[in-house]
């Protein structure tokens, strides 16, 4: 950090809380443009052409880490938010905009009120057998 | 990194179908160590800061400036296949965070309710809460050492649960264990299953 012109700032330690309030990086916004709310199992997938995501100049940083996670491995919302330390509130709205954009695409888990079908929770079953 | 880019573009990444199961219980009763036995990665943390929630019940006198409260959830991932991925999500102890548990246990598969005999009562919030919702859970009786053991039956009779409610007795810590009580919740989300798709025939 002192290599940033602004010397060692020693209080700005994990106790004193994050040096940015974390709805700042969503410019205070609590929900997102998209249509419904993003489950904790969501899959956030970066698309083949987000390549060059870095040159726009909208996105924040985390827009950025977002991407980048999710191009080799695609992960879930309670993923990024532990990967990232920000809180799943703030990751939906980022998500929101990447989707908005058109950088990721999230895969829908299972519609609530409805238990997949027969075949996967076998698939489930002989999984957990097999650990 | 740059092997896995280049990788990446050629063949998209599998997107893995996702499926969570709750494990809910009283502060302590080891939820977190079961995710844990049984998790491929350690138990991950996440937070959500609560602004209006905690107000009415948290004592924040003396720190009158301290309007937000954090709640977290533990979470583990079991990697079944390429294609199908099992979160198992712990449910924040305190009780005053029910909303937070609407949330988790939309689209959940099923849920574990972890009991303690000594602190039964620890877990009757939460299987009320299964109960109402009709979400199928399982009680894995958490055998801690220097508890006395009782028969699956008392602990069903104390809790007052319907004869299809699965009790089992298990160990947290031991990873087999835990791993049948999962699918036993799994089994028992799919006899429910089948029970509602059939009309009852009286």
């Amino acid at each position: 950090m002192s290599d940033d012109g602004y010397g060692a700032p020693h209080w700005f330690d994990d106790d004193a809380g994050p040096v940015v309030r974390p709805y700042a990086m969503t410019r205070g916004r609590t929900t997102s443009a998209a249509q419904y709310r993003l489950d904790l199992i969501a899959v956030v997938v970066t698309e083949p052409h987000a390549d060059d995501a870095g040159a726009d100049q909208t996105l924040a940083p985390e827009h950025m880490d977002i991407v980048e996670l999710c191009r080799t491995a695609p992960q879930s919302i309670a993923e990024l938010a532990s990967e990232l330390d920000l809180p799943i509130g703030v990751v939906r709205v980022l998500v929101g905009d990447l989707v908005a954009d058109e950088l990721v695409h999230v895969t829908r888990p299972v519609p609530p009120a409805q238990l997949p079908d027969e075949g996967i929770l076998r698939d489930v079953i002989d999984g957990l057998r097999a650990l | 990194m740059i092997l896995g880019r280049s990788a990446g573009r050629r063949k998209p990444p599998v997107e893995p179908v996702t499926l969570k199961i709750l494990v809910a219980g009283g502060f302590g009763v080891g939820k977190t160590t079961l995710v844990g036995a049984v998790s491929e990665i350690k138990p991950l943390r996440t937070e959500e800061r609560l602004t209006e929630a905690g107000r009415p019940v948290d004592d924040t006198r003396g720190v009158e400036g301290k309007n937000t409260t954090t709640v977290a959830m533990d979470f583990g991932r079991i990697t079944l296949r390429e294609d199908l991925v099992l979160y198992l999500f712990g449910t924040p102890g305190q009780d005053r965070f029910w909303f937070l548990w609407d949330e988790l246990a939309q689209g959940a598969l099923g849920a574990v309710v972890l009991a303690d005999t000594r602190r039964l009562e620890d877990c009757f919030a939460a299987i009320d809460y299964f109960e109402r919702r009709g979400i199928p859970f399982t009680v894995g009786v958490n055998c801690f050492e220097g508890a006395a053991r009782y028969p699956v039956e008392t602990v069903r009779q104390a809790l007052d649960l319907d004869d299809e409610v699965p009790v089992i007795l298990t160990d947290a810590r031991e990873r087999e264990s835990v791993k049948e009580v999962l699918i036993n919740v799994v089994e028992h989300a799919m006899t429910r299953a089948a029970q509602a798709r059939q009309p009852a025939t009286l």
